[in-house]
C-alpha cells in the first residue's frame, strides 16, 4: 500500500475532524512514518494525546515538494512501542519526549533520557555520553554561561584540543508551557505564545494565531495577513542582523560587531514603531492584528528600514572584505547535507547546507500565498554558510518590506474568531527567523484544548550544533553556537 | 578596503551614544505607553471589568476597596486600560518604574497611591562601593530572551553602560551582584542560588522583567517559584514584559543614586 494514503492529507493552518484522522496500531504508524520519512516527508510533530486509558501517538508529516502536509495517529498505547528514531534519527529528540510526557518506551531507542524534567532544583540529565581512551578529557560547560544567555549545559569530550563528541543538556528554561493548555485557552495562552521564545514573538504568536483560527474556521482579514508577513520579516531582520553582529564579535571583528548590535535596537524599534514593543508583543492575535500600520507610520517604517540597511550594508560589507574573518568561518562546524536531512534540521541552518527548504515557499499561508521570498540558500554547511544565508534573508527581508509594505490590502484588521469547533486537530507552520516553527492543538468536544504541541526550531537544531562541533577545536565552540543562535526556552517550553 | 572604509564611516558619524542622562531621556515609541496610573478613586463601587482581562492577575479587588495593580505582576498588555468604563486606569508615558520594595509596586486598593513608588538610592555604604564601579553576573532563570536581549542592549554604542562604570562580568566571583531574568524555573533554582552564593558580599540583587519579579505569564505554574525573590533577597525590581532599555538603565543609575 502507498503510504502517502495512510495520512490524511492537510494544508499549513488547516484543521481535519479529530476522528477522521486515520488510526493504525502503533507499529503500522511506525512502519508508515518511517517509510514516508524516508521517501522525502519530514516530520514535523510525533506527540502523544492522552487517551482512553493509554496514549495516542500523533504524526505531523510535511511533504514540502508537494506543498502538504499529513497527519495520522497510533490507537491507544500502553507500555512501549518499538521506536521509529533507529530507522529514522529525526525523531529522536520527539521520542524521548513522548517518553518523558507521557511514559512511554520507544523501545530500541539508542539514547533515552529525559530532555526537560527537572528535580530538586536542576534538570534529570542522567549519564552523559563518555568517549574513553587516557588522552580524552571531558569539559563541562553551563548551565551559567559567560555573558547574558540563557542556560544550558555543554558536556564535550576532547582529545587535546579536537572535540570527539558534544552532548548538549537542556531543560534549565522549562517553565510548563505545553503542560498549562489542556482546558485552554485561558487568560495567559496568548502571552505565553508570545513568550515561548521571546525573541521569536511574531513568530510563535502568529502560529498560535493560525491555529485558533483554524480551530474555528476563518482566515485572519487580508490586511492583518499582510501586517503579520511584514512583522515577521522585522523580526528576521532584527535577529540576523544581532547574529551577524556576534558572529564578528566572536572572531574580534570589532567594527562589524558595533554597528551591528546598534542596527539590530533600529530594526526593534521598527517593530516598536507598529505596536509599541520591540519584540512585537500584543501585535498579533487570534483573529487579525491589534495595531494597524497606517501610510504615514508605513512611509517612516520605510524610511527606517532603507536608513538601517544602508548602515548594514557597510558594516557587512567590511565583513565579507576581511580575509581574516572569511578564514575563520569557512570550513569550521561543518554540517553535510545528508547530516542536515537526516537531523531533520529547518531554517537557515539547513539551508546552509544547500537545502531548499522554507515554509513561506514550500507552504505558504497567509500573505505568503501572494507574495513570496526567494529561499536563501548556501552550501558548505559551515559557519560561512549560515552567516551568508543569514545575510542573503537580510537582503531578502529588506526587498519584500520595499515591495510589500506599500501593496496593503484595505479592510479590517481584527475580526475575533468564533470559538474552536470541537474534535478538531488543527496545525500550522510558521518560517520564524530560526526555521519552521509548528504548533499542533487538538480541541475536545467542547472546543478547549485537549493538547497542544509546540515545537520550535530549535528543538530539531540543536543536535546540529552538537553535530558540527565534532572534528572541530573547542576554542571554535563560541562561533558555532552563534552561528546557529538557537532557543533555550524555545526548546524547553 | 574594510579598514579605510570603516574608519571613515566612523569619522563622519561621529559619537553615536546617546547623551541621556546629562541630555533627555530617547523617547520611548509613540504606543508604548509607559508606567501604568491608576487612579483608585475612579473605580465605580462593585465593578470587576477589568479582573477578568488581566493575563497575569495583575490586578484584585479585595472586598469594598478600590481595586489594585500590582505593576511587578503586569505585563502592561493594557487590556485593563482599555475595558475600564470610568478610565481608571492610565498610561503614563514614563519609562521610570523600578522600585526597591515590592510593595512599591503595588497601587490602588487600600493603600492607595496612584503611581509606582520610585527606588531610592542605595545607602551610603553601598553607594560608595559600587556609586562608581558596579559588576554584575547575569543569570537567565527561565527567561524568554527578551529581558536578556534588551539588557544586552545597554552594552551597545547607543548606550555604553560601561561609561558608568556598570559591566557584565563572566564569574560570579568577580560580581557584586546579579541581575536576574526569568521566572526561575525549577531547573535553574540550583543554579541561581549556588551563582549568587559565589558573589562575594555585599552583594546586590536586581530583578529585571515581571517574570523575574512575580512570575510574568506563567505566575502559578508548578515548574517556576514566580520570581527571583523565592530563591535569593531582591534590592532592586524593574517592571515590564520586557523593560524597554531605558526603563532598565533607569533603574540602574536610580539604584546607584547617579540621577539627579
Amino acid at each position: 500500500m502507498n503510504a502517502r494514503s495512510e495520512f490524511l492529507p492537510l494544508s499549513n493552518g488547516g484543521a481535519v475532524v479529530w476522528p477522521e484522522v486515520p488510526v493504525r496500531p502503533i507499529e503500522s504508524l511506525v512502519e508508515h512514518t518511517a517509510a514516508a520519512l524516508g521517501t522525502g516527508a519530514r516530520l514535523c510533530a510525533w506527540f502523544g494525546v492522552p487517551e482512553g486509558g493509554g496514549v495516542s501517538v500523533v504524526a505531523v508529516l510535511a511533504y514540502d515538494a508537494e506543498g502538504r502536509l499529513g497527519v495520522a495517529r497510533s490507537a491507544p498505547v500502553r507500555g512501549g512501542y518499538p521506536a521509529l528514531t533507529p530507522r529514522q534519527t529525526q525523531a529522536h529528540l520527539f521520542e524521548r519526549e513522548l517518553g518523558e510526557q507521557h511514559g512511554l518506551e520507544p523501545r530500541g531507542h539508542p539514547w533515552l533520557k529525559p530532555v526537560r524534567r527537572a528535580r530538586n532544583g536542576a534538570p534529570l540529565h542522567g549519564e552523559f555520553f563518555r568517549v574513553a581512551g587516557a588522552e580524552v578529557h571531558e569539559v563541562a560547560v553551563g548551565p551559567v554561561h559567560a555573558g547574558i544567555i540563557e542556560p544550558g549545559h555543554f558536556r564535550f569530550q576532547c582529545a587535546g584540543e579536537e572535540v570527539l563528541h558534544l552532548e548538549i543538556a537542556l531543560g534549565y528554561q522549562h517553565r510548563g508551557i505545553e503542560e498549562a493548555l489542556p482546558g485552554g485557552p485561558h487568560r495567559a495562552t496568548a502571552a505565553q505564545m508570545e513568550t515561548v521564545a521571546g525573541d521569536t514573538t511574531v513568530g510563535h504568536a502568529t502560529a498560535y494565531a493560525m491555529v485558533m483560527e483554524g480551530l474555528a474556521g476563518v482566515e485572519a482579514p487580508l490586511r492583518a495577513q499582510w501586517l503579520r508577513a511584514l512583522a515577521l520579516e522585522l523580526e528576521r531582520l532584527a535577529n540576523h542582523t544581532g547574529d551577524l553582529g556576534a558572529l564578528a564579535n566572536d572572531v574580534a571583528f570589532l567594527p562589524t560587531s558595533a554597528a551591528c548590535g546598534r542596527i539590530r535596537g533600529d530594526f526593534l524599534n521598527l517593530t516598536a514603531l507598529i505596536c509599541g514593543n520591540r519584540f512585537g508583543r500584543r501585535l498579533v492575535r487570534p483573529g487579525g492584528c491589534a495595531f494597524d500600520l497606517e501610510p504615514d507610520r508605513a512611509q517612516r517604517l520605510l524610511t527606517g528600514v532603507a536608513r538601517a540597511m544602508d548602515d548594514l550594508e557597510h558594516a557587512a560589507a567590511w565583513f565579507w572584505d576581511s580575509a581574516t574573518v572569511r578564514a575563520r568561518f569557512e570550513s569550521v562546524g561543518a554540517v553535510s547535507d545528508r547530516e542536515a536531512r537526516e537531523l531533520g534540521l529547518v531554517g537557515p541552518a539547513a539551508r546552509a547546507c544547500g537545502l531548499v527548504r522554507d515554509v513561506r515557499y514550500d507552504h505558504p499561508a497567509g500573505w505568503h500565498r501572494l507574495a513570496q521570498v526567494p529561499v536563501a540558500v548556501w552550501p558548505g554547511g559551515d559557519v560561512l554558510a549560515r552567516a551568508r544565508v543569514r545575510w542573503l534573508e537580510i537582503q531578502r527581508a529588506v526587498e519584500f518590506l520595499r515591495e510589500q509594505v506599500p501593496a496593503g490590502p484595505e479592510g479590517p484588521l481584527l475580526e475575533p474568531p468564533p470559538p474552536p469547533a470541537g474534535e478538531r486537530l488543527a496545525v500550522a507552520l510558521v518560517e520564524g527567523w530560526r526555521g519552521e516553527i509548528c504548533h499542533v492543538a487538538v480541541t475536545d468536544a467542547a472546543g478547549r484544548f485537549r493538547r497542544y504541541k509546540i515545537v520550535d526550531p530549535s528543538f530539531h537544531n540543536w543536535t546540529g550544533l552538537a553535530l558540527a562541533l565534532r572534528g572541530t577545536a573547542i576554542s571554535d565552540f563560541p562561533v558555532c553556537n552563534k552561528s546557529f543562535n538557537l532557543s533555550y526556552c524555545g526548546a524547553d517550553l | 578596503m574594510y579598514v579605510l572604509d570603516s574608519l571613515v564611516y566612523r569619522l563622519r558619524r561621529g559619537c553615536e551614544t546617546q547623551p541621556y542622562p546629562d541630555g533627555p531621556p530617547p523617547a520611548l515609541p509613540e504606543r508604548h505607553g509607559g508606567a501604568l496610573r491608576l487612579d483608585a478613586a475612579k473605580c465605580a463601587a462593585g465593578c470587576t471589568a477589568c479582573l477578568p482581562v488581566c493575563p497575569t492577575e495583575a490586578l484584585t479587588r479585595p472586598g469594598p476597596a478600590p481595586a489594585q495593580l500590582d505593576l511587578g505582576r503586569c505585563i502592561f498588555c493594557t487590556a485593563c486600560v482599555e475595558v475600564c468604563p470610568t478610565r481608571a486606569i492610565t498610561p503614563t508615558g514614563d519609562h521610570r518604574m523600578a522600585a526597591r520594595r515590592r510593595a512599591d509596586l503595588v497601587l490602588g486598593g487600600t493603600n492607595g497611591a496612584e503611581t509606582a513608588r520610585l527606588a531610592a538610592a542605595l545607602d551610603e555604604r553601598l553607594r560608595r562601593l559600587f556609586g562608581r564601579s558596579l559588576r554584575l553576573r547575569q543569570v537567565s532563570a527561565g527567561g524568554c530572551n527578551a529581558c536578556e536581549a534588551d539588557t544586552n542592549v545597554l552594552g551597545t554604542i547607543g548606550w555604553d553602560l560601561g561609561r558608568f562604570g556598570v559591566q557584565f562580568v563572566a564569574s560570579p566571583r568577580h560580581a557584586d551582584g546579579l541581575l536576574i531574568t526569568g521566572p526561575v524555573s525549577e531547573g535553574m533554582e540550583l543554579a541561581l542560588r549556588k551563582t549568587w552564593e559565589a558573589v562575594p558580599e555585599p552583594r546586590l540583587v536586581i530583578a529585571v522583567g515581571a517574570c523575574a519579579i512575580a512570575g510574568g505569564p506563567f505566575v502559578g505554574h508548578p515548574q517556576v517559584r514566580n520570581g527571583a525573590a523565592a530563591v535569593v533577597p531582591v534590592d532592586l525590581f524593574i517592571p515590564g514584559c520586557p523593560p524597554h532599555p531605558l526603563t532598565i538603565l533607569d533603574g540602574l543609575l536610580r539604584l546607584l543614586g547617579r540621577l539627579k
